[in-house]
């Protein structure tokens, strides 16, 4: 109990009040807990890394060895997994003249080659995927069951062509007012805005009162030793 | 003898062997070499340069202002830059920077924020400016010197303190009244309730759970908070056999929801259920833990998908394959540009301050529940001071009222 909850509650009330103190008091030494404590994180969180590598090692050598299904990805995160290890730890792939560490950035190197050219194009794929994403939903948002999303169909349709040249063509011959270009950014910059802030709001005060919580030790579950 | 007249062919040809003559004069210098240049002056100085010592601050900040060089027309006449000096009491002069002139400039004065290194509290310092053009420079000092100082409160953030103290103080208030059995209401949230009906399905269709905390690291309140929804969730697929899949994408995550995993398992009676790997990390790329997620989801078919985090863009990525193998689908998060994404393609979304209240409603303890309705009370009292900060605002704008609340409302 002491170590499992006591010691993780008041150490999170410490680290939470001074991190609430330094915010209120620009003073020295309270100006310098969040560039230490930032820090602190950043170096707990590299040697956590480890642990992540080696899960993710660890369970796909075992997809390998006991053939599970589909295990030819695994075979394939594995081998990715550590070329790139070797090509950023070792002298391997690593050009005449370049330090150790430089060539994670030197061209010529082997691990900058398969950072460009393996690793920046795959995830630029997934990015892509997104614009197909938007389609499909956005088909399915302004699909007409009901008066909200008829409302959300019209105010779509309003954005959409207000914010092209062919919307302001189009309604070019009635008052100012009453042209698409006018209407989308009156919904865009009131209505829109108006329920975006509400829900800021409600997010910032969410987040305080949930922050109370930690602080205060109110909330302990994320500890996991609560029960 | 018939004196030879000097006519007007005698005098274009002399005219003509004059121009490049004097042209070639104009050239040569004394020696025979290049002629100096027409006298090109240096530029004007900067004028009314003034330090300041920055408010709120830990006695490092000093803000300078000056007028351009009345030679510096945005960009059009010849100056090129202004370079910043600090001169420390010693009498050292270090260069801050050199602010190179752009034809986009358009303003007069010049606003400096020296935050360089050296700046030491309670020490005075003089600045100077050096403009240059092509040919020369010309200095403009501080008259003076100005004096850093560090503040122990920062004033400018006393609204927000208030507000700090306002909401502890409604969150403890009702906490002690929750503790004393007093009922407390709390609307139905929809998102909420839909939990047990996505893991019974599960259950029924013999399907795995997935959950997904976010991408962020535990340094953030919404990881945090996905977290302990997980604590719920892995109680209930522990409570009826679900398997349960938990792709992480940060290591720190991964120990912290194995532990919450492993107590929730416990906690219903079921540790032998529990296994390590159910929690297990993919990478700490966005896009890449998304293919990850998306692997699974279509390896596996999970019958319940949910959200429930920080998310930015692979939010849609992930939602719209959950959508796409038939999933019941809960999203949560505080990401405001990825709740539209979330609330087209997922079943249930809590948005924003439902998701940070969640925990609080699954676990119905009295302490958690209070703090909520405390919560509730400290949005009652914002929406009081925007609605009476708006129309004094406006009776100010129209001249009505002379005062207005803006120094007071808004955060420094």
């Amino acid at each position: 109990m002491l170590w499992k909850t006591q010691i993780p509650v008041a150490i999170v009330f410490a680290v939470g009040m001074l991190t609430l103190i330094q915010w209120f008091v620009p003073h020295w030494p309270f100006d310098q807990i969040q560039v230490h404590t930032t820090q602190w994180f950043d170096i707990i969180a590299v040697f956590a890394v480890i642990l992540g590598g080696l899960n993710l090692l660890k369970l796909q050598l075992q997809k390998v060895i006991s053939r599970g299904r589909d295990w030819p990805y695994a075979l394939v995160t594995i081998v990715g997994f550590l070329a790139m290890m070797v090509y950023g730890f070792s002298p391997v792939g690593v050009p005449e003249g370049i330090r150790l560490g430089d060539h994670l950035q030197a061209n010529g190197s082997h691990f900058r080659w398969m950072f460009f050219n393996v690793f920046t194009p795959l995830s630029a794929t997934m990015f892509a995927l997104l614009a197909f994403f938007v389609a499909s939903a956005s088909y399915r948002a302004f699909r007409v069951r009901n008066a909200e999303a008829t409302l959300l169909l019209v105010a779509g349709i309003i954005l959409m062509l207000g914010r092209v040249p062919l919307g302001a063509k189009m309604t070019a011959f009635l008052p100012h007012f009453m042209q698409l270009p006018t209407v989308q950014e009156w919904i865009y910059a009131v209505p829109n805005l108006a329920g975006a802030r509400a829900i800021m709001i409600g997010i910032g005060l969410g987040m305080v009162s949930t922050s109370l919580r930690f602080i205060l030790g109110i909330e302990k579950s994320f500890l996991g030793g609560d029960e | 003898m018939k004196r030879k007249r000097f006519g007007p062919s005698r005098l274009s040809a002399a005219f003509l062997l004059l121009v490049p003559y004097l042209a070639f004069a104009q050239d040569a210098g004394p020696d025979g070499g290049e002629a100096p240049a027409a006298y090109d002056p240096p530029p004007a100085a900067v004028t009314h340069l003034t330090a300041r010592d920055a408010p709120d601050d830990a006695g490092k900040h000093i803000i300078l202002e000056f007028e351009r060089s009345a030679d510096d027309a945005a960009g059009a006449a010849d100056v090129v830059s202004y370079e910043v000096f600090r001169i420390d009491p010693a009498g050292i002069e270090t260069s801050l920077g050199v602010l190179p002139v752009s034809n986009k400039d358009t303003l007069r004065l010049i606003t400096f924020d020296d935050q360089m290194p050296g700046l030491v509290n309670g020490t005075e310092y003089s600045y100077k400016v050096v403009t240059r053009d092509a040919s020369g420079s010309s200095d403009s000092k501080l008259d003076g010197t100005v004096r850093t100082s560090g503040q122990w409160f920062a004033l400018g953030r006393f609204n927000m303190l208030f507000s700090v103290l306002m909401i502890s103080f409604f969150i403890l208030y009702f906490i002690k009244k929750a503790q004393r059995g007093e009922e407390i209401y709390l609307r139905p949230v929809a998102g909420l309730k839909a939990f047990d009906e996505a893991v019974g399905r599960a259950t029924e269709m013999g399907k795995p759970v997935l959950y997904v905390p976010g991408i962020m690291d535990l340094d953030q309140v919404e990881t945090v908070a996905g977290v302990i929804i997980l604590g719920y969730v892995s109680k209930m697929t522990a409570r009826y056999e679900t398997e349960l899949e938990v792709p992480v994408s940060r290591s720190l995550v991964m120990s912290n929801a194995r532990e919450v995993c492993r107590s929730s398992y416990l906690s219903e009676g079921r540790p032998e259920l529990y296994k390590d790997d159910m929690v297990h990390y993919l990478t700490d790329d966005q896009f890449a833990y998304a293919a990850g997620v998306d692997g699974i989801m279509l390896r596996k078919k999970p019958a319940a998908c949910f959200y429930q985090g920080k998310f930015y863009a692979e939010s849609l990525i992930l939602a719209e394959t959950g959508n796409s193998i038939g999933a019941i689908q809960i999203a949560g998060t505080a990401s405001p540009s990825q709740l539209p994404f979330f609330i087209t393609a997922c079943d249930y979304t809590l948005i924003g301050e439902e998701f940070f209240a969640a925990s609080a409603y699954l676990s119905k303890d009295p302490k958690l529940i209070g703090s909520l309705k405390g919560q509730d009370w400290a949005k009652g009292v914002v929406m009081i001071i925007i609605g009476v900060g708006a129309v004094v605002e406006t009776l100010h704008v129209l001249g009505v009222l002379p005062f207005s609340l803006q120094p007071l409302l808004v955060a420094g």
